[in-house]
């Protein structure tokens, strides 16, 4: 990480603004945890290659272990925070739960931002799209079954 | 329910005394003697030291388990709630946490229900009946005249009064000593046990509400990162300190021997730091030499053993000239945890106390190595459970809890948060051994295997901290004073070490199974998911097929001729039925299914799984399109998370079975990364189908089980498609085709 001295940057998480000041090239993701307190994005490889610290940034399925924070611009970022909480979840977290489509859930909250962009493009995946879409988030534990399940649940939920 | 929030809410308020003392039992943890008083209950004997009631009318529950994304806490919520008569919502769970929990030792072995889930039956039986009789006296009534149901005690005559009321008339009533004595609920009277509650970590998990050690953040605190040797044997020639000390925001730079670490203000200014001291740091050329990972079975063989016989029958008896012999020989290979998150830690060093929050397994072992590596007292040391990424056994999580530790000592009253980087855990975790396996039977013309010879080779599965004779913590044997490694210990059987499940479930009149404990380690090794089961029941379970078709008998029958046991046999036959096994089918070369049965541990949950194939002869790509279990788990208190146990287990095994090994060159670790190391992704997953039988039983335990027999069958089922068998694991698209060819 070269150098470089920390600058203010203005960003929007979870529709509000934030100040930061960081070096340009600090990754979003601890960005994201350590000076926004969020704990959805997760550290799992910094490679870009698990998929754990996922969030949304201008629409797209983002990496933030792999984005510096100078390239958010004024990209909205949506973390798994901006979707729901524990008293009003997300219909995508509301399926998760019914479907207990989780063990550890260190990698849930890559599944729920991938499954969250492919439902805005796609509102009614089968099982080959929903597998399809999530083929580069990593899960361990063996979950992917209930993560299928649920997705195609929070589809039906959300089309009503 | 709170989503173990009161745990979190805890987490900077002073921390009590310390109640439980540490002592290695190594074969009372494995199991505990029937009739007894269980070894959970004999080593914190005071009921308060596991239930509490509080005054906000909670009910607080202590157990040394700890969630490890298995769900126990739920299920232990379940039975506690179940068995006192309380509300399930009034449960409040506090994982194992050595400055107010009770000593259970480890979380492994699929043993926490039977162990911790006994323990706090036991303890809510007596704590109800305690209840009960106090309200007797209160009322002026008998206690077996009064009713209680969620938390309400009420007399014939309608008198009523609350758990908490009773309780708060006298202050001592939960404060005594467990006694055996209270018989608790038969399993028919269960309305809380046996129901399919959500966890109760979930919702907070899945909405980033704070959760993991990740999670955990304190005032002040600074992130720190280690940077590990290149390769074993590596020794720190020279460090360029300044040229990291200068950097942004660095605040401290360890080290000590060849432990080296950094931390700093920021999170990525410790990264920056970490590579910045890979650069300034000058290692030793020296190196462990690696064994050559394309002849594992030889490399394995080669090494110093120490041989024991685990399991014999019929020695004395001749075996008839009569018989067909057939052998076979098996190899398994290094495995990685590989969970999603790298291992992570928070240690703080305040007015003379360390407090480490950590996702280990075993809370009060860690403590004790922490403790000896600190130079501190036990009594000074704590250590804290908190969920971290998936664990499927011994990972980096005390590891990094020393790590964190060493640099909080370093930066005095400010608390340390240290994650390892990726390349740490695939390099540094504890791998699951390798292992070679050689079976050899004789077949009677009937068809019975009438001569049983078995060996498997494997360096120690069971090299955790906590263990007697040294210090298993990596930083502790880097230090400028180093400590030595634990040896292995022995563990008997059923339970085993890379002999687990060595002594096949099946009725064998003649056997001699042999372990080859190596005790030359060229990797680190440590406890991965089932230790040697899942090699030893992937050779077992090919080598069943392998003589159900030198005896020209199908494999389900084959296998239920060598069967007494009616539960072993029920759950064949489930399976079997439930995927429409044809006895005599053949594999067309392309598709094909298998069949194998394993009892884990000869004494826990039964299952067979039946595996189907389709392999691509030329890209050698193995699919697997379904997968049905039929498991006997004993009781089972929630139906769904044991089902999530077990279809995890199998998804699990069909990644290793396909897909994994560590790989390494002749001197260094080469898995650093997920490209090094691949996992099952969702377009390979199979579906997935699991039958629960139906038992009242004690609890078997679900954590594991799942995983040998899953395997197995998926090699029986390559080999049935093909009729060529692939006796290593893993069954990559090189061997396929190699064997194909």
């Amino acid at each position: 990480m070269a150098g470089g001295g920390r600058m203010s940057y203005r960003i929007k998480v979870n529709g509000e603004p934030h100040l930061v000041e960081a070096t340009p090239d600090t990754p979003l993701l601890y960005v994201l945890r350590n000076d926004l307190g969020l704990n959805g994005p997760k550290f799992g490889c910094g490679l870009g290659q698990c998929g754990a610290c996922a969030a949304i940034v201008g629409g797209k399925l983002t990496r933030t272990c792999s984005i510096a924070l100078r390239d958010v611009g004024d990209d909205k970022v949506t973390t798994l925070e901006g979707l729901g909480t524990v008293q009003k979840p997300h219909p995508l977290q509301r399926s998760f739960i019914d479907e207990q489509a989780a063990q550890c859930g260190y990698c849930s909250n890559g599944m729920i931002m991938a499954a969250k962009v492919l439902l805005d493009r796609n509102p009614n995946p089968n099982e080959e799209e929903i597998k399809n879409a999530l083929d580069d988030q990593l899960c361990r534990c063996g979950v992917h079954n209930r993560v299928v399940h649920a997705i195609r649940r929070a589809a039906k939920a959300l089309a009503k | 329910m709170t989503d173990k929030g009161l745990s979190r809410r805890r987490f900077t308020q002073s921390l009590g005394v310390v109640v439980a003392s540490f002592a290695l039992a190594p074969r009372a943890a494995f199991g505990q003697a029937p009739g007894a008083l269980s070894f959970s209950l004999r080593n914190n004997r005071r009921l308060e030291g596991w239930i509490r009631l509080e005054a906000d009318e909670t009910v607080t529950v202590f157990t040394g388990k700890a969630e490890l994304g298995q769900g126990i806490l739920t299920a232990l919520a379940q039975i506690t709630a179940e068995e006192l008569d309380v509300g399930f919502d009034k449960i409040r769970m506090v994982s194992a946490d050595t400055s107010r929990g009770p000593d259970e030792q480890y979380t492994f072995g699929s043993q926490s229900l039977e162990q911790s889930g006994s323990a706090l039956r036991a303890a809510s039986a007596q704590a109800r009946g305690i209840l009960l009789a106090a309200a007797a006296r209160r009322f002026g009534a008998r206690p077996e005249d009064l009713h209680a149901k969620a938390g309400i005690i009420a007399s014939p005559d309608g008198k009523r009064a609350t758990f908490w009321e009773v309780a708060s008339a006298d202050p001592d009533l939960l404060k005594g000593d467990i006694t055996v004595a209270a018989a608790p609920k038969k399993p028919g009277d269960y309305s809380i046990v046996g129901k399919s509650i959500n966890r109760i970590d979930l919702s907070g998990k899945l909405t980033g509400a704070p959760s993991y050690v990740q999670d955990l953040r304190l005032p002040g605190m600074v992130f720190a990162r280690v940077l590990r040797l290149p390769r074993y044997g590596a020794k720190l020639v020279a460090l360029d300190e300044a040229a990291v000390r200068s950097l942004p925001g660095v605040v401290a730079v360890v080290r000590d021997g060849n432990f080296l670490a950094v931390a700093a203000r920021r999170e990525e200014q410790a990264i920056a730091a970490r590579n910045a001291l890979a650069s300034a740091a000058r290692w030793s050329d020296d190196a462990v030499p690696l064994p050559d990972i394309a002849d594992l079975r030889g490399e394995l063989q080669k090494l110093r053993a120490e041989t024991i016989v685990v399991g014999a029958a019929g020695q004395s008896e001749p075996v008839s000239d009569q018989v067909k012999r057939v052998s076979g020989e098996y190899a398994r290979s290094y495995l990685s945890h590989a969970s999603i998150g790298p291992s992570c830690a928070v240690a703080w060093l305040k007015d003379g106390r360390m407090t480490v929050w950590s996702h280990t397994q075993g809370a009060f072992p860690l403590r004790g190595d922490l403790a000896k590596v600190l130079g501190m007292p036990n009594a000074r040391v704590d250590v804290v459970h908190m969920s971290g990424a998936g664990c499927y056994g011994h990972n980096g999580a005390d590891d990094v809890a020393l790590d964190a530790a060493l640099v909080a000592r370093a930066v005095a009253g400010a608390p340390v948060k240290l994650q390892w980087m990726r390349d740490d855990e695939f390099a540094w975790a504890p791998f699951g051994p390798g292992m070679a396996m050689r079976v050899e039977a004789a077949l009677a013309s009937d068809g019975k295997i009438v001569d049983w010879s078995y060996d498997v080779w494997s360096n120690s599965h069971a090299m955790r901290p906590g263990q007697a004779g040294g210090v298993n913590l990596l930083a502790a044997w880097d230090l400028g004073s180093p400590f030595a490694k634990s040896p292995p210990p022995h563990i008997p059987q059923p339970f085993g070490d890379g002999d687990r499940n060595a002594v096949p479930s099946y009725e064998l009149p003649r056997k001699e199974i042999r372990n080859h404990l190596l005790l030359d380690a060229p990797v680190r090794n440590g406890s991965f998911r089932t230790l040697g089961a899942h090699g030893n029941i992937f050779a077992i379970e090919s080598f069943m097929d392998e003589l159900a078709d030198a005896a020209g008998i199908d494999p389900l029958a084959f296998r239920l001729a060598h069967l007494r046991d009616p539960r072993a046999r029920a759950v064949l036959q489930a399976a079997a039925d439930k995927a429409g096994w044809i006895p005599g089918e053949k594999g067309d070369g392309r598709n094909g299914r298998g069949l194998a049965f394993c009892r884990y541990k000869s004494i826990g949950m039964y299952a067979a799984v039946v595996v189907d194939v389709e392999v691509d002869r030329k890209t050698g790509v193995i699919r697997v399109p379904r997968v049905v279990m039929a498991a006997d788990i004993g009781l089972v208190v929630n139906p769904d998370g044991a089902r999530n146990q077990l279809e995890g287990g199998i998804v699990q095994a069909v990644s290793l079975t396909l897909k994994e090994q560590v790989a390494f060159d002749r001197r260094e670790i080469t898995s650093r990364d997920w490209s090094g190391y691949p996992i099952l992704t969702f377009s390979d997953v199979p579906s997935v189908e699991v039958i629960l039988m139906d038992r009242s039983d004690p609890s078997l335990g679900a954590g594991e089980g799942s995983l040998p027999p899953a395997s197995a069958a998926l090699a029986n089922a390559f080999a049935h498609a093909t009729g060529r068998r692939l006796r290593e694991l893993p069954m990559t698209p090189e061997r396929v085709k190699a064997s194909l060819s």
